[in-house]
């Protein structure tokens, strides 16, 4: 699915990702846990190719393809979705016809026949409803005085939509109540199938209880010092990042 | 280079000024413009803006009746806007388009009758000298020559406790004669105690290259309790030149609500002063500009707080594309007596190039000490954050940046009270913005939303 080698980026040329691996296969899931400031949301943020994020080295493959010469709506239309930590408010732009332009724009790339206003509509009412939204939402401005809660589960209604083959949840569950990391948590597993892989960065062991990953990994200091099954997360939630980072200096 | 302009003007206006029942106003009018210097860069309400395109016109003569052609009876018809109307071609009454002379409410200065002509005496011209009274740089020549000139306009009188229920439209369209023609386009409107009007002015052409000066004036009569909905729409070719005024005067507990829209031609200055004369008035005034090319567009807005336990609110959103240069300058004048005032303005701006300008000014004057005002300018260009997060979403860079420029200015548009006319300047903004049509065409699915909802 994915293939990331020796990473290294940028920001603002402060070196935040210093030589990171990760290989996820069709199906997978894999949380990316680490203390604040590890290179947790800049990992997201390159990949899914925003300006200001330089990439210096390294390699990412996503089925097949190197992304990094990409811009950021080809990446998406090759199947890769960063659900935001924190989704932008475009207040003038409906949420609806942000919808529809997204989902056009990657069903045409993909060569899926096109949907009409009333096939969109339909589909976007369903969808509301999975992430129990009020279609009332559907005529607001992107994101425009959402609550966080509300945020979230828009961005979860846009990855139903654009039915990516990748998905990085960056801290979705930040800032969440228990009903409405549910909520989230039950969409996401709604989507998991075989052929889908998904990123889960989060600071909190909660999410996991009700994401169960494949692997968690634990990045720090820019690069992933150690890796291992679900429970590597309760052992974190139990002994902190400390130890680990420790570790990792000397080894290096 | 003006001096000419002044003498061409000048003899113009005395050629054109007829009409007995204004001898007096096209009098004082011709002598103040004979008086007045022609503003340079010099002159602060037009430090911005260079008259220099109008300045090198050479106006020789004024309009004749032209030809209805298809294009411009469809812009004449507002897509279709359910509306009696008037509707004036290079200054012309045309007949076949004009309903509105039917109403009662509605006649020209020149069909006036007995009590009509009353009210015009009475009125016409008064709006006007309170700006000039308070020393706004909103009492420029160019009223006076429309003073000067004037023999004809548009009378509208709505009656006490009156309401319209549909909009009047007023649309001043031009089309290019075979020599550069200048017009002067008047228009007064009286809503006595407690009347309800929607008034749509509406200045337009057809996409031919026009070679028109348009020197346009409106007073606004509104009586003590009485509502205006104005509308006032540029949407001309490029290549007109407008000049125009909007003089607004409020009784006891009116209310003005605007909504002012400048497409922007090469040279286009719009003042716009609202008095408050009489305490519990309010005023709503909203206006977007959205200049492209090489074109000029300037809005100086007024508003004067003469009294007690008024308020106002004004907001005006700007897009600047390619060169054109944007000029805003809104004054809040609260006079010593004018305690309890509530005045806010808010200016936004968005700038699509390097090479277009905007020059912004709030000005606040401030006599009283019981008020709120607050004020606001900022100018920005697209927020990256917001164009990753529509990129990150599939949408190409130019799509989203068609979109966000057209979210900038729909959220005014999204507030205006009457849905037809958003759904006529939706499409007409959203192309402006999408000069490919495969760019704004998401802008324009809004319509099924409301379908089975």
């Amino acid at each position: 699915m994915i293939s990331i080698k020796n990473l290294h980026a940028n920001v603002e040329d402060k070196n935040i990702l210093k030589g990171l691996n990760l290989e996820i296969k069709p199906g997978e899931v894999h949380a990316i846990m680490g203390p604040n400031g590890a290179g947790k949301s800049t990992l997201g943020n390159v990949l899914a190719g925003r300006d200001n994020y330089e990439v210096t080295e390294g390699t990412v493959v996503l089925n097949g393809k190197n992304i990094l010469e990409m811009e950021p709506e080809e990446r998406a239309r090759e199947g890769l979705f960063l659900a935001f930590q924190y989704p932008v408010e475009i207040p003038g732009v409906s949420n609806l016809e942000f919808l529809k332009a997204s989902v056009d724009s990657v069903r045409a790339h993909q060569g899926k026949p096109a949907l009409d206003s009333v096939q969109f509509l339909k589909l976007a009412r369903e969808k509301c409803k999975a992430v129990n939204l009020d279609q009332s939402f559907l005529k607001r401005g992107v994101n425009e005085g959402f609550s966080g809660g509300e945020k979230k589960r828009n961005e979860l209604m846009q990855m139903m939509l654009l039915e990516p083959s990748l998905c990085i949840l960056d801290e979705t569950d930040s800032g969440l109540d228990i009903d409405a990391l549910q909520v989230v948590a039950e969409g996401v597993n709604a989507m998991r199938d075989a052929n889908r892989s998904f990123i889960v960065v989060t600071h909190y062991q909660r999410l996991l209880d009700y994401i169960v990953p494949d692997y968690v990994h634990v990045l720090a200091n820019g690069r992933i010092v150690k890796s291992g099954g679900k429970e590597l997360a309760l052992e974190l939630e139990e002994k902190g990042y400390g130890w680990l980072e420790s570790a990792d200096n000397g080894a290096a | 280079m003006a001096e000419q302009f002044h003498a061409q003007q000048l003899a113009l206006a005395s050629e054109q000024a007829r009409n007995p029942l204004l001898a007096e106003l096209n009098a004082a009018g011709q002598q103040a413009f004979a008086a007045a210097s022609v503003p340079n860069r010099k002159t602060e309400a037009w430090k911005y803006t260079s008259l220099h395109n109008l300045l090198t016109g050479d106006f020789q003569r004024t309009a004749s009746q032209s030809e209805l052609t298809a294009e411009l009876r469809e812009a004449a018809t507002l897509g279709n806007l359910k509306a009696p109307r008037l509707v004036f071609v290079n200054g012309q009454l045309n007949n076949e388009l004009s309903d509105a002379l039917a109403l009662e409410q509605v006649t020209l200065f020149s069909q006036a009758n007995a009590a009509q002509q009353a009210l015009i005496s009475q009125h016409l011209g008064t709006v006007l000298a309170q700006a000039a009274d308070n020393k706004s740089g909103s009492a420029h020549l160019f009223n006076d020559l429309n003073n000067a000139a004037v023999n004809d306009g548009v009378l509208i009188h709505i009656g006490k406790n009156q309401r319209l229920e549909q909009p009047l439209q007023i649309s001043w369209l031009t089309t290019a004669e075979a020599q550069p023609f200048s017009l002067n386009g008047r228009l007064l409107m009286i809503l006595e105690n407690g009347a309800e009007a929607t008034l749509v002015e509406h200045y337009a052409s057809d996409e031919q290259q026009q070679n028109s000066f348009t020197n346009a004036l409106t007073e606004l009569v509104i009586g003590d309790n009485a509502r205006l909905q104005h509308y006032r729409l540029q949407l001309m070719q490029e290549d007109a030149l407008h000049i125009g005024s909007t003089h607004v005067a409020l009784a006891r507990d009116s209310q003005y609500n605007a909504f002012h829209l400048g497409l922007g031609t090469r040279l286009t200055r719009n003042d716009i002063v609202i008095n408050h004369n009489v305490g519990g008035s309010h005023c709503e005034l909203n206006g977007v500009y959205i200049p492209q090319n090489q074109q000029l567009l300037d809005f100086h807005t007024c508003v004067e707080h003469k009294v007690p336990h008024c308020t106002s609110n004004e907001v005006f959103r700007g897009i600047m594309n390619d060169k054109a240069r944007a000029v805003f300058n809104g004054r809040i004048h609260i006079h010593p007596q004018a305690q309890k005032t509530l005045a806010q303005l808010s200016n936004k701006n968005l700038l699509l190039t390097n090479t277009a300008e905007v020059y912004t000014k709030p000005e606040l004057e401030i006599y009283a000490d019981d008020v709120k005002c607050a004020h606001g300018a900022t100018v920005a260009q697209l927020e990256e954050k917001a164009m990753f997060y529509m990129q990150s979403r599939g949408i190409s860079k130019k799509e989203a940046e068609v979109m966000l420029s057209f979210g900038f200015i729909n959220e005014l548009l999204e507030a205006l009270p009457h849905e037809d006319i958003a759904s006529v300047l939706r499409p007409l903004l959203a192309r402006r913005f999408g000069r490919d049509q495969s760019l704004s065409r998401h802008l324009l699915e809004n319509d099924i939303s409301g379908d089975n909802a």
